[in-house]
């Protein structure tokens, strides 16, 4: 029942961070652009007073449009229940493993992409065109990349995977390296950064995921915002914990639990600083070049396979 | 109708499924038999499910066709269809199995060639009818190999024979080309996206869904059974898995590219069987190298998804011929906007390419999963050739999947929504009460096998029990209702109702947020300051399609023509056409060497053809000389 508890608690503290994260990241990317950046509170501001506007629909739009901005949210909080983030055993992580991660994920691009196409302008065509092209790529990689690592662990359950991982007798396998440089790529492109997207831009040629919600405003918005800032932890977690879960709390006990959240915030803020020096430093690519670097991600999560199964199983 | 009687008739044999029937007295000199064994039990549910649901659409589907042609052939064709059908699956002896093989084939002939007032169709029947042939011939050869061995037509002297390794080989290559071609797998799936396409949706709907998981049967009858897998070679697990993988990413990639609604879901078909191969597959690579408890998991994938793909695909040919019959055309260019002139079909099309997509909590998603966890046990192999091929296979899987959703995101956003591009599209409404219900029942069933596929599982796992020795399969469902594991609940576990209950509580919010939230207000769509949008303007299958086609066009090949006309200056532009032509990559680099090669052939043979009576008898003088060296 504790661990029930803590599940769920752990799950509404990401989902509570989630805005802060995606700020923590934004002021980084200001202070090395020598800006000063808005305030650290300032997505919870935005979602405040998008949920207390009116929501504006176009008049073409059908239920789809008003639906999608829900299951979008709740699927991505569905992943963050299953996802270790400060400590190991979640009872939850077994209702639906690594695949089905993957799928959660998918479903909330579907109905993105869906909301999108429900307008029928061109710029919801274009940007869930463009969306579901990068991702038809993206996914795969992302699936394979994490395949190398449950074929290491024997086990597609988040929670013993991350287990696996800790107890570290895998030592530093070609294979991982692989894994975890095919995910840093997929990460980059699911969470629509630079240089596959920019999030700060409504630049029409070259935005996907902001042309996909173009016509959102209200709650609706605020909904698909908060969602997005959550996958972003949620998928920055998924790689600290996967292949550096160092700290991760595998009992709940107050001091274990303290470490697991100071070790995670600390990583994160690494990766995040990684994030904020590369989107400073490189530009956008151009979107026919995006496709080349996640055949380069899928390629490097095949040949991670590979090497497991050729230089690590017969072993 | 007789097709309807002859569904439900089928449904309450089916639920009695692991029950053998005794063999029916026939012909005196050559007696058919027939025997209901798990496996046979399991097709015919799957045939009975999908014709009791196509009988009821098809009440109204009927009436909605024009009328001023008969309707005499469509009800005597479809009825022989179906009992062509359910007796290959009830066949216990090759001469029935033949028979009822050459029923099938031949009556949904004229099916495809209903409507034969259309050339194309007559182009599509002739394709589809000779492929049928070649194929039947080929199955013929299979079984006459394996009569040679067991002295009998009757599956069960088949089954005791011994064969050589050789000849078990060949019976396997014979049957997986014959029954192949049939399934439509890829470089043998010519046929499928021409005749699919042309025949009444109805038909297409049993064509798609069904007949080619007869062939899947067949397969399945012939080499798991007849031949029996302790007989296999390494390679031919290895090569049904290579097979298959193609199948599945040629499959996807053609699809995507096609602006006819039914010939998209006809290549979607040759991604699906090319999934069922891929588990097929799987379980012939575990049976061969020793862990019959993975092959019956491979096995019981390939079996889920081949229910899942008869009820989605079913239901998506079924939504197709609706939108047909509301706008009078199958090129989605000319749709748009239907979710609100026909919502119930849009909603029903919806599950339809949720579950086609495999997203969770839907029934696709289960059977790829146990695919892929099937795959992921690759690693008890050892260190056999064959295990690079399986994360190869589970790779395309991957992208496919991930194709896959793509394509029915631009299925469901061209045709349903937006804003319709033809008047015929804004003019549709919503299609009988017979169509919609026959579209409920397979979408019902779709979220169903998806939310509880731990009642399902067991009753499948009856047919590897008897196909596959040691085949058992406790540990998939031992954790009780909620908990899907298949090998121990440490290695992976996947719970439906829980990823339900997130759909469930998505819908009940924004229900209250529309009931009880703040007021909503509509308003024009943003145009950048542009004073009309119209329907044009929105992208269409082709543009949606365009980025893939630029990353594939290795693959694709597109034949683009733009022209563009204007007035005197090339500034002022009158009119701009784009236009682009996808050919299937195998008719280039296989079916047309081929053709070429019999070409050179018949040529070679007619220089024999002297026209002179003098040369023949010097044929004739000839082969008596040869014969007569025999006799000596």
């Amino acid at each position: 029942m504790n661990l029930w508890i803590c599940n769920i608690l752990e799950s509404i503290f990401l989902i509570g961070l989630a805005p802060l994260g995606g700020m923590a990241l934004k002021k980084m990317k200001a202070r090395l652009q020598n800006r000063r950046g808005p305030g650290f509170f300032q997505s919870y501001r935005d979602i405040a007073k998008l949920f207390s506007k009116e929501p504006i629909l176009p008049n073409q739009a059908s239920w789809i449009f008003r639906l999608a901005p829900y299951v979008i949210f709740i699927v991505t909080a569905l992943a963050v229940l299953i996802v270790p983030v400060v400590l190991i055993p979640l009872p939850l992580s077994a209702a639906a493993d690594v695949i089905t991660l993957v799928g959660l994920l998918s479903i909330a691009r579907f109905f993105t992409a869906l909301g999108a196409m429900d307008t029928g302008t061109a710029f919801g065509g274009m940007g869930s065109s463009r969306e579901m092209t990068l991702s038809a790529l993206a996914e795969p990689a992302m699936l394979m990349g994490v395949f190398v690592l449950s074929m290491a662990a024997q086990s597609t359950d988040l929670s013993t995977m991350v287990a696996v991982m800790l107890k570290g007798n895998l030592g530093l396998q070609p294979s991982l390296v692989f894994a975890l440089a095919a995910m840093l790529i997929v990460a980059t492109a699911e969470t629509g950064r630079i240089p596959v997207d920019n999030p700060a831009t409504h630049l029409e040629l070259t935005m996907v995921h902001e042309a996909m919600i173009l016509e959102y405003s209200g709650r609706y918005l605020a909904l698909i915002e908060w969602a997005n800032q959550i996958k972003l932890l949620l998928f920055a977690t998924l790689i600290i914990n996967l292949f550096f879960p160092w700290g991760i709390a595998i009992e709940v006990s107050g001091a274990s639990l303290l470490v697991g959240v100071m070790a995670w915030i600390l990583k994160l803020l690494t990766l995040f600083g990684l994030l904020a020096l590369m989107e400073t430093t490189m530009a956008k690519m151009r979107i026919f070049r995006v496709p080349e670097v996640l055949g380069l991600a899928f390629l490097l999560a095949i040949l991670g396979m590979l090497t497991h199964y050729i230089l690590e199983v017969s072993v | 109708m007789i097709s309807g009687i002859m569904g439900l008739l089928a449904a309450p044999i089916a639920i009695t499924l692991p029950i053998g029937l005794p063999g029916l007295p026939g012909l005196p000199e050559l007696p058919i038999h027939l025997r209901l064994d798990a496996l046979a039990g399991f097709f015919l549910v799957v045939v009975g499910l999908l014709v009791a649901f196509v009988a009821i659409y098809s009440v109204g589907y009927i009436k909605s066709l024009q009328v001023g042609r008969s309707l005499t052939p469509l009800c005597v064709f479809m009825s022989l269809f179906i009992l062509g059908m359910q007796g290959v699956v009830l066949a216990d002896d090759s001469y029935a199995f033949m028979i009822c093989w050459e029923l099938m084939s031949v009556a949904s002939y004229f099916l495809v060639v209903y409507e034969h007032e259309k050339e194309a169709n007559h182009k599509a029947g002739f394709l589809y009818l000779l492929m049928a042939h070649l194929g039947g011939l080929l199955i013929l050869s299979s079984f006459s190999i394996l009569f040679v061995n067991g002295h009998s037509f009757e599956f069960a002297a088949m089954r005791t024979a011994v064969l050589t390794p050789f000849s078990a080989s060949m019976v396997f290559l014979l049957a997986g080309l014959g029954f192949g071609m049939k399934a439509g797998l890829m470089p043998l799936h010519v046929w499928l996206p021409e005749a699919h396409p042309v025949a009444p949706s109805n038909a297409s709907a049993l064509m798609s869904g069904i007949m080619i998981k007869v062939a899947i049967y067949g397969f399945l009858r012939v080499v798991f059974d007849l031949v029996g897998l302790e007989t296999s070679a390494w390679w031919w697990g290895g090569l049904v898995l290579a097979i298959g993988s193609s199948s599945v990413v040629g499959g996807v990639l053609f699809a995507l590219q096609q602006h006819d609604l039914k010939r998209l879901l006809a290549y979607h078909s040759v991604e699906n069987i090319g999934i069922i191969a891929i588990g097929i597959g799987l379980s012939m690579v575990f049976m061969h190298f020793g862990h019959p408890s993975l092959a019956a998991l491979g096995l019981v994938a390939a079996l889920y998804h081949t229910l899942n793909h008869a009820l989605f695909k079913g239901l998506l040919f079924m939504g197709a011929g609706a939108v047909l019959h509301a706008t009078h055309s199958s090129n989605m260019g000319d749709m748009g906007g239907l979710i609100r002139r026909m919502p119930i079909t849009a909603a029903l099309f919806l599950i339809g390419c949720l579950s086609i997509s495999a997203l969770p909590p839907f029934n696709g998603f289960v059977s790829e999963w146990l695919t892929f966890q099937a795959a992921l046990m690759a690693p008890s192999l050892e260190g056999t050739p064959l295990s690079a091929l399986i994360p190869f296979s589970a790779a395309m899987l991957a992208l496919a999947g991930a194709l896959t959703a793509t394509c029915f995101i631009k299925v469901f956003g061209i045709v349903f929504q937006g804003t319709p591009r033809k008047p015929a599209a804004a003019e549709a409404h919503e299609v009988d009460r017979w169509m919609l219900m026959g579209m409920g029942g397979p979408a019902l069933l779709c979220i169903l096998l998806g939310l509880l596929p731990v009642y399902v599982i067991p009753l499948i796992a009856m047919v590897p029990k008897i196909l596959i020795q040691n085949g058992q399969l406790e540990s998939l469902v031992q954790n009780g209702w909620l908990w899907l594991t298949p090998i121990s609940s440490e290695r992976a576990s996947y719970s439906p109702p829980i990823v339900m209950m997130a759909f469930i509580l998505a819908g009940i919010i924004a229900f209250l947020m529309y009931r009880r939230g703040k007021p909503v207000r509509r308003a024009a769509l943003w145009s950048c300051g542009h004073p009309h949008l119209n329907a044009r303007m929105q992208y269409t299958a082709t543009s949606f399609s365009q980025p893939l086609r630029h990353i594939f066009s290795d693959i694709y090949h597109p034949e683009e023509k733009n022209t563009r006309s204007d007035h005197g200056h090339h500034l002022l532009v009158k009119r701009v056409r784009y236009s682009v032509h996808i050919r299937d990559l195998v008719w280039d680099y296989l079916y047309i060497p081929i053709w070429h090669l019999m070409e050179w052939v018949v040529n070679g043979v007619g220089w024999l053809h002297k026209q002179r009576l003098q040369g023949y008898l010097t044929y004739i003088f000839v082969t008596l000389l040869v014969l007569m060296g025999f006799l000596i």
